[in-house]
């Protein structure tokens, strides 16, 4: 089973982001770099607006992960709830 | 195989011999990487073979301490990757090399710096 | 964060479709094959061009202002980092010939795929399709921009940062990137986009811009780092593209399965190949090392790729040639390079050096099966003879490759004491190659490549001296003419690090910005 991963910037708006993807993929690994962070899990990953927004107490336009995103791998789903990576279709 | 293209796709090629002082020869010393690559140098077709071994080589490899210590008539010479025996008095094209032509030599027992090829 | 509208809003994937299609029309004044000429002439079939959709579903709207918010972020801290003298606060100034050799061989190569993806834009059908190159054009061009910004600071202080366009265009190491792009922006657009968007950036950019970019910042060159992920957020859009891309050729029509392949094969080793530069950068040139060239190779190639090309497999695709050999080399690529510009530094815009005793140790332990054997060997002999001032410096030009145009110094796979020749004969004419792959390249169009800028034998030529010399004069020295031709500050931009006007500057400047 192959993993997919997403990196984002080590930074202040990025980290509800990154809390919000280990809660909701128990099978998340994050790997720390300098200014960055790496996250892969098995075949899938969600990220859910609502967790992120549970978090901050505000509400969040998933879009806003382009400023935050460095790369990712897998095919990408994405909706106005729900940004899915997988290597499933 | 050929280009899928528009037009017609027909291009002269870049490096034909009448372009250079003369044609080019490409050089490898094996087990010698401090030269990094096999060189290029030009040289008349009508020069006998010797005088790769008496000019060229020595102006190319000289600065190597291993070079002293070749023994001319061990080496093994490679034409295009094939064993190949050069006649030293012979010109170049007689040896069958021509513009682009590939030649590498071995120096059996000369193995590089420290054994490691250098 | 965003404010969202209580009224009923549209979902996203409607304000895409609102956004992007229905935005073309069918010509009337001409035939649709004369204003879309190059859609068909690559064999590619395509049935249904609104079949293609942008997964991230970007509108314009939305790109300019997440890309407004991202320009913002960037320049703060590029003005922040010029106002308080950031470039005292790199690790050290060994550091910056990295960056050197990204002004140089990386930023041109973002303004090509700027005119790459105008190009694309302008010639696929299908708005989707069209957006989506079109939003890539403008990143490429911002690229370009922010990479002269954010490096342009340290020209002011330090060598080999002043004259990169002219370089790009003359310099023998420089032909290597330069001449991997022009193979992609002379293909037509579907090979355009597979070389670059897929090839390069969803397998191999990742390479460049994860390890490398966090390397800068462990490096304390906050601009660097900023510029560097400020990009490869783009990238991402840009990865996506290609992927969707192949997917979207794939799924047209049967038909186009083997000419993608063949493009895979391809650009996965014409990247490749380019990348060695990356290797280097990573093993040598960082002072402080995240990852060795080979860990980051096994994330990002093997494992990453390795998922994407098993997920490939149903349509028919299989992973690249060149991906064994590649496997293959990852314990020596790097290192094979790093020597070939110590011994070259002389003709090179950046310096080189032998790494420390610890860095020894690092590369020791990050590549037990080679380093030790290889390598540690011959930098410790040009230590030696760096110390007792007589530097190995080669002069002899070298066998280039006919294709990927690097200096034939790769070995055979599974063999590293034997370097890897092949050649091919084409309408009498001889071609030498550095692997099978670059080979198969060749032969598979040798009437593009026969045309290949190949800088030893244009200075062999006499292309590569200024107007009015005259290599006939006595006591004519071509290295110097052609170090002139290529307007290298020559004692200052060139030679080894140790004795370098950069080392002693960065020294003085430290211990200036440390006591009174
Ligand atoms: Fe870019
Ligand atoms: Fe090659």
């Amino acid at each position: 089973m192959s993993d997919v991963f997403i990196a984002l910037q080590d930074t202040d708006e990025a980290r509800p982001i990154i809390e919000a993807i280990l809660a909701d993929n128990p099978k998340a690994r994050l790997t720390h770099s300098p200014a960055m962070v790496k996250i892969d899990v098995p075949q899938r990953l969600v990220i859910r607006r609502r967790s992120i927004e549970e978090i901050t107490g505000l509400p969040f336009d998933l879009q806003r992960i382009h400023v935050s995103l460095i790369s990712l791998s897998g095919h990408i789903e994405e909706d106005d709830d729900e940004f899915v990576l997988s290597w499933k279709r | 195989m050929a280009v899928k293209a528009v037009k017609p796709y027909r291009f002269p090629p870049r490096d034909t011999v009448e372009k250079f002082p003369a044609p080019l020869l490409f050089i490898g010393w094996e087990d010698h990487f401090m030269f990094v690559a096999p060189i290029c140098v030009p040289v008349p077709s009508e020069a006998p073979f010797q005088v790769v071994i008496d000019k060229v080589l020595p102006e190319a490899y000289g600065q190597h301490p291993d070079f002293a210590r070749i023994e001319w008539d061990k080496v093994e010479w490679f034409r295009s990757g094939e064993p190949f025996r050069p006649d030293p008095a012979k010109s170049l094209k007689e040896n069958g090399l021509g513009h682009k032509s590939v030649i590498r030599f071995r120096t059996p027992g000369l193995e590089g710096i420290g054994g490691a090829y250098f | 964060m965003d404010t969202r509208l209580e009224k009923k809003k549209l979902s996203l994937r409607e304000r895409y479709h609102l956004m992007t299609r229905g935005l073309g029309w069918e010509p009337t004044y001409q035939p649709a094959d004369k204003v879309f000429p190059f859609t068909t002439y690559e064999g590619i079939k395509i049935h249904d061009w609104d079949k293609f959709e942008d997964p991230f579903r970007l509108t314009m709207d939305a790109y300019w202002k997440y890309q407004g918010e991202k320009e913002k972020k960037l320049y703060a801290v590029i003005d922040a980092f010029a106002q308080n003298n950031g470039f005292l606060n790199i690790s050290d100034a060994r550091y910056l010939n990295a960056i050197k050799i990204f002004i140089q061989g990386v930023t041109p190569l973002e303004y090509y795929a700027h005119r790459g993806f105008a190009f694309a834009g302008r010639h696929f059908r299908g708005e989707g399709l069209r957006v989506a190159c079109q939003m890539q054009s403008l990143d490429e061009l911002r690229h370009t921009q922010t990479e002269i910004h954010a490096i342009s600071p340290y020209n002011r202080f330090f060598n080999g940062f002043h004259h990169p366009r002219h370089w790009f265009d003359r310099m023998w190491y420089l032909s290597v990137p330069k001449s991997f792009f022009e193979d992609a922006n002379t293909g037509g657009p579907f090979e355009f986009l597979t070389a670059i968007s897929f090839s390069f950036e969803y397998v191999l950019t990742n390479l460049l811009f994860l390890p490398f970019m966090s390397g800068a910042a462990y490096n304390g060159d906050l601009s660097t780092v900023t510029f560097g992920f400020s990009a490869q957020s783009d990238e991402s859009r840009h990865m996506t593209l290609g992927i969707e891309c192949i997917k979207f050729m794939l799924e047209q029509d049967e038909a186009n399965v083997p000419i993608v392949q063949h493009w895979i094969d391809k650009w996965f080793w014409r990247g490749y190949r380019v990348l060695t530069l990356v290797g280097m950068m990573m093993d040598y040139m960082l002072p402080k090392r995240v990852m060795s060239w080979r860990e980051a190779w096994e994330i990002y190639g093997e494992q990453n790729g390795g998922a994407l090309f098993n997920d490939l497999a149903r349509y028919g695709i299989r992973e690249p040639a060149g991906f064994r050999d590649a496997i293959d080399g990852k314990d020596h690529i790097s290192h094979q390079a790093w020597l070939t510009f110590y011994t070259y530094n002389p003709l090179a815009a950046f310096h080189t050096w032998v790494p420390t005793d610890a860095e020894l140790d690092w590369l020791s332990a990050k590549y037990p099966e080679s380093f030790d054997k290889y390598y540690r060997p011959r930098l410790l002999y040009l230590r030696e003879q760096e110390k007792a001032g007589k530097p190995v410096a080669n002069k002899n030009l070298p066998l280039l490759c006919n294709v990927c145009q690097i200096p034939m110094f790769f070995t055979e796979p599974g063999n590293p004491r034997m370097i890897c020749y092949r050649e091919s004969v084409y309408e009498g004419e001889r071609y030498h190659f550095c692997s099978d792959h670059c080979k198969a390249i060749f032969d598979h169009e040798p009437e593009k490549y026969v045309q290949s800028w190949l800088p030893v034998q244009q200075i062999l030529q006499g292309n590569c001296f200024k107007p009015g010399t005259d290599p006939t004069a006595p006591g004519f020295d071509p290295v110097a003419a052609v170090l002139d031709y290529y307007e290298l500050n020559v004692g200052r931009d060139n030679f080894w690090y140790e004795g370098s006007e950069d080392q002693r500057n960065f020294a003085a400047w430290r211990a200036a910005a440390q006591n009174n």
